[in-house]
């Protein structure tokens, strides 16, 4: 396949494209707005629908509509413009819809930063929105998984009829990397959805809604909605491992971290201490199994993030006191160096080190 | 002199594009007569099969299944951005939005004039009744001045609140609109001149002409606190001053 | 074996095209490469700048901060990055626009007239090869002919063949000229 320098942004929203995406709808805002541009540009080109909406919020909700129309849609934007859209996202699972969100997430709480940031994996991850419900979020860590990711997000979102996110941050949208873009799919040769408004010519009328008054009546929805979600969880998880064979220290990191971390595995090899990385890829479902997995015999699991502690939580959920759960963060925008990070891998080998000579009898 | 059955001729029939669930609406409600208008217009122009009923939140919350008709289910305010992503996608269809004052003139006002002036190619059936009749009779957007609701029980105060927003005049000073029209339905007369906006704007849909916008001044017997009869003698006396009928713009 | 370099100047000097067309042939090479750029309202400003990383192995970090070297095509460029850069790495200055040396002396220095050769060559636009010449130069694990073929890649139908053959005059000159410096070092 042929190799093309693009920036996350661009490859994004060409992967989309080729993924079969026929509508976007979104609003400008920093880093992501070179996504937008792109579509503007492209989607005629494809026959597809293209609109700068008002705000976030009707952005999202033009989404609700195309996608309740049977085609494959997506919307972009960045954490601010993200919590907006945030309703919407609500209503469409509440609708079981399936849409593709790009969240090219920046510094935050508020008016933030532009910087790559990853506070918002609460949001992306716990609900974000209203009510009973889960997103399959996506964590690219290069442009080209950004691209690979964005096809998947298409292809999961109309398999259990769900919202997916792909949660990229600032960096990943504006660098260069090179891609393999994937090959355009056939438009019709996707599965049909009976389900979608197309005029109820020759048959009963199809209602789109998140609306059930009888609460028995919505149970019964949210219980088909979470036979779904645990399908999702069963099959769906993704993640990769570096050298965890024989680590003595698991970094767990994603997306622009998780990136950095496999940096910082080299470096501490290289300098005698036998690091691993696990990089979730799917925060929702996310990878509990395999951490636990490996927590069993690595004793330090090191959680990395650009934020406050928010992945750490779930780390710490699947570790369940099997092994020490450090956390190295970085705020607002500023991204550590591998170094930074090294430091951080050696301190906790190191004491670990003194703690096992300590136990060993003389 | 002996009639039968056989001989007589049908003059008024349930509408096909009606569906057999019941309405929610309270006893007198314009709601119930506005929704009939709009199946019959829909059975007379035969765009029941590809017709897309966009409802709102309110009390028209469950328009989307009053239809024989594929119905979606908007988030409160957003119909008009739900109606444009299906007819960006679908422009083979006829999108109806159906929106109440809270819905479109409130908390949905930015969807409403942008969809407006994009001209997308919809028809926006906006049925204002001067009050938010779900949640229990709140002050409206259109809520007239000195008329009480039960967030303003003295009345509605100018100095505070503001005055009543005439959407129909906002909508007509964009150049996009094709049609544009404040209607009511205290009388007979008055239902049938609604029936014909309703099916002008829907025959420019279907023409492929541009945005439609019928307003519609409706009754809420309940939520202020009149008979049916009180509140159709209201609306000519009283709401009509407030809201001149008429059509604003019609591009057709 | 990883190299970085910083790329700095005004916007429309086309330090962000001189990155790209390295970033390219470092792709075209098959090696691992990594483009970023100052983004947002740092950008209205006037002054534009990026990143690029070109390593033998997967890129963790695409921000660099003590980078190999440094293309510094205006003097604001030389005043913000000069102590950032990596001991013993060396700055490209545009001397055309940027009277003052380098004051550090654990970093080699080209001085380069970018737009004197640019303009000599006939081809103003030319400025920011001649500088991305030096910086192949410097740089020294990414050929010559990578980076023309890049650049006729990148340009190729945009500008005509007269000014492709110029813009691959300053690069080589550009090249030569480092070629040519003596770093001290």
């Amino acid at each position: 396949m042929e190799r093309q320098l693009m920036t996350g942004n661009e490859a994004m929203a060409e992967a989309a494209l080729r993924a079969g995406c026929r509508a976007y709808f979104g609003y400008p805002i920093t880093p992501q707005n070179e996504l937008l541009e792109y579509m503007a540009r492209r989607m005629p080109q494809v026959g597809g629908a293209f609109v700068q909406a008002e705000s976030e919020v009707a952005a999202i909700n033009m989404c609700y509509g195309a996608a309740a129309a049977g085609v494959r849609v997506m919307t972009s934007s960045s954490s601010p413009g993200v919590s907006l859209k945030m309703e919407g996202i609500s209503y469409m699972a509440g609708a079981d819809l399936p849409v593709v969100v790009v969240n090219v997430a920046r510094g935050g709480p508020g008016l933030g930063n532009i910087a790559p940031a990853q506070g918002d994996y609460f949001q992306a991850t716990k609900g974000g929105g209203h009510g009973d419900y889960r997103m399959i979020v996506l964590a690219p860590s290069t442009v080209n998984e950004a691209a690979a990711l964005t096809q998947l997000a298409f292809d999961l979102a109309d398999k259990y009829r769900v919202p997916a996110m792909v949660l990229a941050d600032g960096m990943l949208g504006q660098m260069m990397e090179p891609v393999e873009l994937p090959p355009f799919v056939d438009v019709g040769s996707l599965p049909p959805k009976p389900w979608a408004l197309s005029g109820a010519q020759g048959r009963e009328p199809n209602y789109v809604a998140s609306f059930a008054l009888d609460p028995y009546d919505l149970r019964e929805l949210n219980r088909r909605r979470l036979a779904r979600y645990q399908q999702i969880e069963a099959h769906e998880v993704r993640w990769e491992e570096v050298q965890t064979e024989d680590a003595e220290v698991l970094l767990v990191a994603y997306g622009t971290m998780g990136r950095i971390a496999k940096t910082v595995v080299r470096l501490a090899r290289a300098e005698g201490t036998r690091a691993g990385l696990l990089r979730p890829i799917t925060l929702w479902p996310f990878p509990y199994g395999p951490i636990r997995r490996l927590a069993q015999r690595i004793p330090v699991v090191l959680t990395v993030e650009l934020s406050m502690g928010q992945m750490v939580e779930d780390v710490r959920l699947a570790v369940e006191g099997r092994a020490q759960t450090p956390f190295y963060g970085e705020m607002g925008g500023v991204v550590p160096t591998p170094r930074d990070i090294l430091q951080e891998v050696k301190a906790h080998a190191l004491q670990r080190g003194k703690h096992e000579a300590g136990v060993r009898p003389a | 002199m002996r009639s039968s059955v056989e001989n007589m001729k049908p003059v008024f029939v349930r509408p096909k594009s009606l569906s057999d669930k019941k309405f929610t609406y309270c006893p007198g409600c314009h709601h119930g007569l506005i929704t009939r208008i709009l199946a019959q217009v829909i059975d007379e122009l035969g765009i029941q099969e590809r017709t897309v009923m966009v409802a709102p939140v309110g009390c028209a919350v469950f328009a989307y299944e009053w239809f024989r008709c594929d119905g979606v289910q908007a988030a409160h305010g957003r119909a008009a951005a739900v109606a444009t992503g299906i007819k960006r996608v679908r422009p083979d269809l006829v999108v109806i939005s159906y929106q109440g004052d809270g819905d479109l003139a409130a908390i949905g006002l930015a969807e409403t004039i942008h969809a407006a002036n994009r001209g997308e190619k919809i028809s926006v059936i906006f049925v204002n009744n001067q009050i938010y009749g779900m949640t229990g009779g709140q002050m409206a957007p259109t809520t007239l001045v000195g008329q009480h609701a039960t967030s303003c029980p003295e009345g509605r105060n100018p100095q505070e609140a503001g005055y009543p927003i005439r959407m129909a005049e906002l909508l007509a000073t964009l150049e996009a609109p094709v049609y544009v029209a404040r209607l009511a339905l205290f009388d007979p007369k008055h239902v049938l001149e609604t029936t014909k906006a309703v099916r002008k704007a829907l025959t420019y849909q279907v023409q492929g002409k541009g945005y439609s916008f019928v307003e519609i001044l409706a009754n809420c017997p309940t939520g202020w606190r009149m008979s049916p009869v009180q509140a159709n003698k209201h609306i000519a006396a009283v709401v009509t001053k407030a809201f001149p009928l008429g059509e604003f713009v019609d591009k057709g | 074996m990883e190299r970085s370099v910083v790329f700095a100047g005004f916007g429309g000097q086309g330090v962000l095209l001189a990155g790209k067309v390295l970033a390219r042939a470092a792709m075209d090479l098959g090696l691992h490469v990594t483009w970023l750029p100052s983004y947002g309202p740092e950008m209205r400003g006037g002054t534009a700048n990026c990143t690029v990383v070109v390593s033998t192995d997967p890129v963790g970090s695409p921000i660099v901060d003590a980078p190999d070297v440094l293309l510094a095509m205006n003097g604001p460029s030389l005043d913000k990055f000069e102590g950032r850069v990596t001991p013993g790495g060396v700055i490209v200055v545009n001397s055309s626009l940027v009277p003052r040396a380098v004051t550090r002396k654990d970093v080699g220095e080209v001085r380069l007239a970018a737009n004197d050769l640019a303009r000599e060559l006939g081809e103003p636009r030319a400025a920011n090869m001649a500088a991305l010449g030096a910086i192949v130069w410097a740089i020294g694990t990414v050929p010559l002919e990578a980076v023309k073929a890049a650049m006729r890649g990148e340009l190729g139908a945009k500008i005509g063949e007269k000014a492709a053959q110029a813009n691959e005059a300053a690069l080589e000159q550009g090249f030569a000229l480092g070629q040519k410096t003596n770093l001290g070092t």
